[in-house]
């Protein structure tokens, strides 16, 4: 079914995403024309796939559920914010605070993903296959972050229990996130998630490893007559 | 919030086209900026002739007409809306000491080739009153605003152009722009208003003045302004986009090998032609990007 924002409202376009009938058993949607509008496929809640036909906004795919949306060009800020399942392919570039605070599901981004990328993600897994921009999994506290560019200033800043991939040069690391050993079980994950963004051709030994020190975790008593 | 937008021809083909696409572009950011709007035009130059634009307000424009008869030598006064375009060989100082003088009218800005436009109201109106679809040009630079640093008026209405043929607006706000302002006023810059993009283009105004080019400048204000922007600057024949180093205002480019587009967001240029080819990136935090000189 092809939904054009042409013509239609956007209003009228996620409504009918968001409440697919079951019996109609049709899955497939296109959207056209998106022209950079904000909140194209939020809130929807079905095992449907929608393939939007151009670049798009803000918040696109945000709060996700089972859903599987392809983007044919850029998104802008927030895509796939707070998703809690389901998958989102970004064919071209992302803007700001891709994956932003999300529970689950998987994104994958084909280009860059600028700053923020993975802000304070809940166990999303995030695919990037270009670089990411500074701040990135600032305070990203579970989930995976697979990066097979570069990443920018301060990576994982402040993080909890998310695991940084890093293909290429990390520019500075954030407070309290540090290189760790990539053990077996890393490996495996990793190759995991490269063979579900269809990248078998990366070699996971080629990836490094970045997490929390865990030393922000708790107040440090010696500190206490600072204050 | 506000948004700000800007286009940079790079072949002739677009010239007639230029008001059209930046009148779009506006229109498209009205989310953005709904309490005024304003833009500022490069078009082509008459020699020696220097253009001011004047928004001479409630003003009658016989009255302003009359007003300056006799103690400016103009080649050309035209009207538009509550806007007048005046074309003077006169020297420019002679001609702005006059103007400043003049109640009730205000100088938006002056150049070469450069002419500014910018009233209060929704951008839809405002580009309607001013009949910028039927502007031609080479590049230009637009704004919507939500005010937050100071009121909605027209002086606090971007762009701002505190030199010849400069002009520059403004996403975001500054912090240290009281400060800065008490600097530059000893420089000899004049401020219109309590607005802190008024100050940002002051400090341009003074190092271009400085022979610094626009790269540089923009470079060293990295350094000295603090707080939150993007910035799109206009000069004679350049124009520039730089986004501080924490880069929360957003922007993205879209170049073709015609134009250069820049906007807050990309749903600003949908309606471009080609865009859907052009080469689309977001600018880098702390990087300064030019075309021109």
């Amino acid at each position: 079914m092809k939904l054009d924002l042409r013509k239609l409202k956007l209003r009228k376009v996620n409504e009918t995403l968001q409440t697919v009938d079951p019996k109609r058993n049709n899955k497939n949607y296109t959207i056209l024309n998106p022209e950079g509008n904000h909140a194209i496929c939020a809130g929807l809640t079905d095992d449907i796939d929608v393939t939007v036909k151009g670049h798009v906004g803000y918040y696109c795919g945000g709060m996700n559920q089972n859903a599987n949306i392809t983007v044919e060009g850029n998104v802008g800020t927030g895509v796939a914010e707070n998703m809690m399942s389901g998958k989102i392919h970004v064919k071209g570039n992302a803007s700001q605070s891709a994956g932003a605070t999300a529970h689950g599901g998987f994104l994958v981004i084909d280009g860059d993903a600028s700053s923020r990328c993975g802000i304070s993600m809940k166990g999303i897994d995030i695919v990037v296959k270009g670089s990411v921009g500074h701040m990135s999994a600032f305070m990203a506290q579970s989930g995976n972050l697979v990066v097979c560019g570069d990443a920018g200033e301060a990576l994982g800043d402040s993080l909890y229990e998310t695991d940084i991939y890093i293909k290429g040069r990390v520019k500075s690391l954030g407070a309290d996130c540090v290189e760790k050993k990539m053990d077996n079980k890393h490996l495996k994950k990793l190759d995991k998630l490269l063979k579900k963004a269809k990248l078998d051709k990366l070699k996971s030994k080629d990836f490094k490893r970045y997490g929390s020190a865990r030393k922000l975790y708790n107040f440090k008593i010696d500190n206490v007559s600072n204050y | 919030m506000c948004g700000i937008v800007g286009i940079y021809l790079k072949s002739k083909k677009f010239e007639k086209d230029l008001g059209k696409m930046l009148s779009g572009m506006l229109i498209n950011m009205e989310s953005r900026g709904p309490d005024s709007a304003g833009f500022a035009i490069y078009k082509k130059e008459k020699k020696e002739e220097i253009k001011y634009s004047i928004c001479i307000n409630n003003l009658a424009f016989e009255k302003f007409k009359k007003g300056i008869t006799g103690k400016i030598k103009f080649t050309k006064i035209l009207k538009n809306s509550d806007h007048v375009i005046l074309s003077s060989k006169e020297k420019p100082k002679k001609v702005l000491d006059i103007l400043n003088e003049f109640k009730g009218v205000s100088l938006v800005g002056y150049g070469k080739s450069i002419e500014i436009f910018k009233q209060i109201g929704n951008p839809k109106d405002v580009v309607k009153k001013f009949n910028l679809e039927n502007f031609s040009g080479t590049h230009g630079i637009g704004h919507t605003r939500m005010a937050t640093e100071s009121a909605i008026t027209t002086d606090g209405s971007h762009p701002y152009s505190t030199g010849s043929d400069e002009c520059l607006v403004h996403n975001g706000s500054l912090s240290n722009h009281n400060n800065l302002r008490r600097d530059l006023t000893k420089k000899g810059i004049n401020f219109k208003s309590e607005n802190d993009t008024e100050v940002a283009a002051g400090y341009i105004s003074n190092h271009l003045s400085s022979k610094k080019n626009l790269k540089e400048t923009l470079m060293s204000g990295l350094g000295d302004l603090d707080g939150f922007y993007t910035f799109i600057t206009g000069t004679r024949k350049g124009f520039a986009i730089v986004r501080d180093e924490i880069a929360c205002k957003p922007a993205v480019v879209a170049e073709t090998k015609d134009y250069v587009a820049i906007a807050s967001e990309f749903q600003a240029m949908a309606h471009l032609p080609n865009v859907n080819m052009a080469k689309i990136f977001e600018p880098e935090p702390g990087i300064v990007y030019s075309w021109g000189n």
